[in-house]
């Protein structure tokens, strides 16, 4: 029986379990034996010139060893991270000049423990003379107060703010967008800004010796973090080796290395002694960037029998302090602007805009979310309008089933799917009518406590093409004829359980059992390309090139093992117990790997430098487009009138990412997932004051809900394979967000919908339903 | 500015200790700097994730709010002393496994600690009472449901170790 779709435990899981994960401040690596610990000084205005930075008193203090300004840093300066950004708006190391947000490092101080460098770090003196505080898109786009004098402006990326249409022969298309529609519905809807809060922070760790910079980090993406460490070092790649070991939780803000991690690194160079350093819970939720933070004005427009004409999607992107990947959200958020639905125009813009906030990056979802959560509000306000079921309305606009690709007008190319089916599928098994029938019901009796349906039908994208990665396949006899595979990849998982995934694509193609396999990743001296783990690539794109390296392993297997088989290669298949090869027609006689092995080395196909017999294959496997998973979620609610308080009670959610070839660690990653999600609708929110201070700064503040806060999940399966990769597989890691939150929204909205209020913005706190009750025209729902 | 040591007693996984350590030192940062025990994670400043719980005297205990000093004289248990000597699981940690209650792992020690300690006072614990016993303890990865069914596993498997590995 295959192993491929069964539910196989997690390889990963005993070390963790026993608290022997390698993070990054976990680590006893004796390279690291006589570290001094780095903690940074960090800003407390929003915004201001910088005087002066005194640092003496710092430096008399016990333990200390260095103290760094920018003047110390001679680090070649980073590029602007944002598409298009102006050069002037590229983010220092250090800033010498101009503090641009609460939070920003200033200036590093080394010492023998965390306490002491903690100690002097509060004994810097940092002169800072305040400037006007920019906070908020709005204040953004004014250009009142320039972040950046030299650019001119605040807006930061290529996208120019003009209309784009994406659509086949649209380009000379000036007919107006909602010609023939009955009614345009239009709304201002803010997607705000959330934090990723692993519950590991940023951590690094480095040595330098001889010319040669080893540095541990927590990371989503360990080849990207050492080409630009060593871009900013000026050392070629073989100069630097990055290791990324157990990383605690990732979720977008751990794609990039931030300035601090390459300021370890730096710093281990300077005072020729290891470097460690791990961020504070406070330091990270007001220094590590965050996610979301969109601005967005939608217009919809159709005909009252439910058909959707025309939408329009105009984004105004909050991307922080400089411009970072953040400032190109919206080039997602764009192309998936129509989502599921078969709209004939589309047209969307965007705009990029700094303020003196914590930059924005990518977070769970990185500008997918934003795309579901435009298309589906205005979805449910058309409905309302034309007092028709959401459900029904988005049934009747569904893109039909395809399975060959399908071009949206907003210049998405989906690879198959069958929307409508996904949505039939999620509406009964919540059953959804049975739902409604209550809550007409106790709107009819006039219940205090109302209940609210919401409906979210929804694409994604993932695994971006056109994309590469590694692997490669290394399987090897032992003395007492055992044999093991070790398998190393390019991805860089942090959670998602890649080593389990990949030992079952090796197990099923070679027969070696998943306990005699090894999966090794992030290590760059023996990785040696990698696209890391994020837009829910790690198994499509990892997995695909394991399956072709196993799969060339198997070839040369295969041709070692024919002649004492005394059969063709194509006669020849695999045998899992014991593990080895076998002649189709004689099963009973079975050749060990131990002995292929041998044969293989005596052909001269194996490694010869390998003590053991060994076969090795590399393979960098590529592919020309993403794949896009969708689905479709059901929320039910309760709120009370008197209180505001929302209560979740069920979320039926069908995620359709292909073919499951690990139902576990697919429902593990659809049930984080959906807690993300579902926390954006009724939590999480990352606030400042009008001076720019962060208010949300601790986990006291900030909103991530405890298990006692989140109902069971009740999941729906389905599975349609993809064509774009030999798994069939669609990316699974990000699905759960981008369906739950419209669903969570929509259903508090429609708890209430009878009351005059068609929209609020998120989180749905109990403060701002009852601030929506208590005035339903008010604009309050804004101003939180 | 240095503050003059103070020796502590401490009781840690079984083995009995002494050491000198500065008054303001946390119990968590006793644990990782002076035994090097790095499984009991710090994952915040303000005692809300919960990923530094311990057991001091049997009782769970954020061990990012309890200074060292105050563990002088009494028993500190750490995720380090779950498993038995050659590595096999407790069935805590197989119910964690088996029901994929981990993800990144990092939050695991603290859940681990505070579900011995659940487990420890009620040993049949419904879907509720783990959620509300569970609130100090945060995880960003498993939204929760596969933790809770984590320890049900457990204390449905308590009697004996028929469960499947």
């Amino acid at each position: 029986m295959s192993v491929l779709g069964t539910s196989v435990r997690r390889i990963e899981d005993p070390r963790l379990l026993r608290g022997e994960g390698q993070y990054v401040d976990s680590l006893t690596d004796p390279l690291l034996d006589g570290s001094v610990r780095a903690h940074f000084v960090r800003s407390f205005l929003a915004h201001g010139q910088i005087l002066g930075i005194d640092t003496s008193e710092a430096l008399s203090m016990p333990g200390v060893t260095a103290v760094f300004t920018s003047a110390d840093v001679d680090l070649v300066p980073a590029a602007p991270g944002g598409a298009g950004a102006p050069e002037s708006m590229a983010r220092p190391w250090l800033p010498a000049e101009r503090v641009r947000f609460v939070g920003e490092p200033v200036a590093m101080v080394l010492a023998e423990t965390s306490a002491q460098a903690a100690d002097a770090a509060e004994m810097v003196f940092v002169d800072v003379d305040p400037l006007d505080p920019v906070v908020g898109i709005v204040a953004g786009l004014s250009d009142e107060t320039l972040l950046f004098p030299a650019a001119g402006t605040n807006r930061n990326s290529r996208m120019d703010g003009g209309w784009d249409r994406f659509g086949p022969d649209r380009a000379d298309d000036d007919s107006p967008l909602f010609e023939g529609c009955d009614l345009v519905v239009r709304r201002t809807i803010i997607n705000q800004r959330l934090a990723g809060v692993s519950i590991e922070g940023r951590a690094s760790a480095a040595v330098f010796l001889d010319g040669h910079l080893t540095q541990w980090i927590s990371s989503q993406h360990a080849h990207g973090a050492r080409s630009q460490i060593a871009r900013a070092h000026g050392l070629s790649e073989e100069q630097l080796r990055v290791i990324v070991g157990d990383v605690g939780g990732g979720f977008g803000p751990k794609i990039n290395p931030s300035p601090e991690d390459v300021l370890v690194g730096w710093a281990a160079g300077k005072v020729g002694r290891p470097v460690r350093w791990a961020e504070t819970r406070s330091e990270n939720l007001t220094s590590q960037s965050q996610g979301r933070a969109q601005l967005q004005h939608v217009a919809i427009g159709g005909t009252r029998d439910g058909r959707v004409l025309a939408f329009e999607l105009d984004i105004r992107q909050d991307s922080g302090a400089y411009p970072l990947l953040g400032s190109s959200l919206p080039f997602f958020t764009r192309r998936m602007a129509g989502g599921p639905y078969d709209i004939e125009r589309i047209r969307t813009r965007a705009e990029s805009v700094v303020t003196n906030t914590v930059p924005i990056e990518a977070y769970r979802g990185a500008g997918r979310p934003e795309a579901t959560a435009a298309i589906e509000r205005a979805m449910d306000l058309f409905a309302l309008e034309i007092d028709m079921d959401p459900a029904e309305v988005r049934r009747r606009n569904l893109i039909p089933a395809f399975d060959e690709p399908f071009k949206t007008d907003s210049g998405a190319v989906y690879d198959c799917g069958d929307f409508d089916s996904a949505l039939r599928a999620v509406l009964a098994a919540s059953d959804y009518e049975d739902w409604r029938e209550k809550q007409r019901f106790r709107r009819e009796n006039q219940w205090r406590r109302v209940l609210g349906v919401g409906v979210c039908t929804y694409v994604e994208i993932t695994g971006s093409g056109p994309a590469t990665e590694f692997a490669r396949v290394v399987v090897t006899a032992g003395d007492d004829g055992s044999v093991t595979a070790e398998l190393f990849t390019g991805a860089s998982p942090h959670g998602q359980g890649l080593h389990t995934a990949l030992a079952m694509i090796a197990s099923e193609t070679l027969g070696i059992p998943i306990g005699q396999i090894r999966v090794s990743h992030g290590d760059t001296s023996t990785v040696p390309s990698g696209g890391g783990t994020m837009g829910s690539r790690s198994l499509q794109m990892g997995g695909s090139a394991i399956r072709g390296a196993a799969r060339d392993v198997l070839a040369m297997a295969k041709q070692a093992a024919a002649e004492e088989l005394e059969a063709p290669i194509d006669d020849i298949e695999v045998c899992e117990d014991p593990p080895g090869l076998f002649r189709a027609d004689t099963p009973e006689r079975i050749v060990p790997w131990a002995r292929i092995l041998e044969l293989a080395s005596d052909a001269g196909l194996t490694e010869s430098d390998t003590a053991l017999p060994t076969l090795s294959v590399e393979d960098v496997y590529s592919t020309d487009g993403a794949t896009y998973p969708f689905g479709a979620h059901v929320a039910v609610v309760e709120v009370d009138l008197d209180t505001g308080e929302v209560v979740l009670l069920k979320l039926f959610a069908g995620d359709d990412a292909g073919r499951i070839l690990n139902p576990m660690l697919a429902e593990g990653q659809r049930h984080g997932g959906i807690a993300q999600g579902v926390s954006q609708a009724l939590f999480e929110s990352v606030l400042y004051d009008d001076q720019g201070n962060p208010i949300t700064s601790t986990l006291a503040d900030y909103a991530v809900p405890s298990a006692a806060d989140l109902p069971d999940w009740d999941l729906v399966a389905m599975e349609t394979p993809t064509p774009m990769n030999p798994l069939g597989a669609k990316g699974i890691g990000e699905s759960g967000t981008i369906g739950s939150t419209p669903a969570v929204q929509s259903a508090v909205v429609d708890a209430v919908s009878h009351l005059g209020i068609d929209h609020m913005d998120m989180p749905l706190t109990s403060f701002r339903v009852w601030s929506a009750l208590a005035d339903p025209r008010s604009d309050i729902s804004r101003k939180g | 500015m240095a503050a003059s040591l103070v020796e502590v007693h401490i009781r840690i996984n079984g083995s009995s200790t002494t050491t000198e350590v500065e008054p303001r030192q946390l119990l968590v940062q006793h644990l990782r700097e002076d035994h090097h025990l790095r499984g009991t994670h710090v994952g915040c400043d303000t005692s809300n994730c919960g990923a530094c719980t311990v057991l001091l005297d049997g009782k769970a205990v954020k061990s990012c709010t309890v200074l060292a000093v105050q563990a002088d004289g009494r028993e500190v248990e750490t995720v380090e002393s779950l498993a038995a000597p050659d590595g096999t699981l407790n069935q805590l940690q197989e119910g964690f496994r088996f029901e994929h209650g981990l993800q990144c792992g990092f939050c695991t020690p603290g859940m681990l600690m505070a579900c011995t300690s659940l487990l420890a006072n009620n040993p049949d614990p419904s879907e509720l009472e783990i959620r509300q016993s569970l609130e100090g303890n945060l995880c960003r990865c498993t939204g929760y449901e596969m933790i809770v069914r984590s320890v049900r596993w457990a204390a449905e498997h308590r009697a004996g170790r028929e469960g499947e590995k």
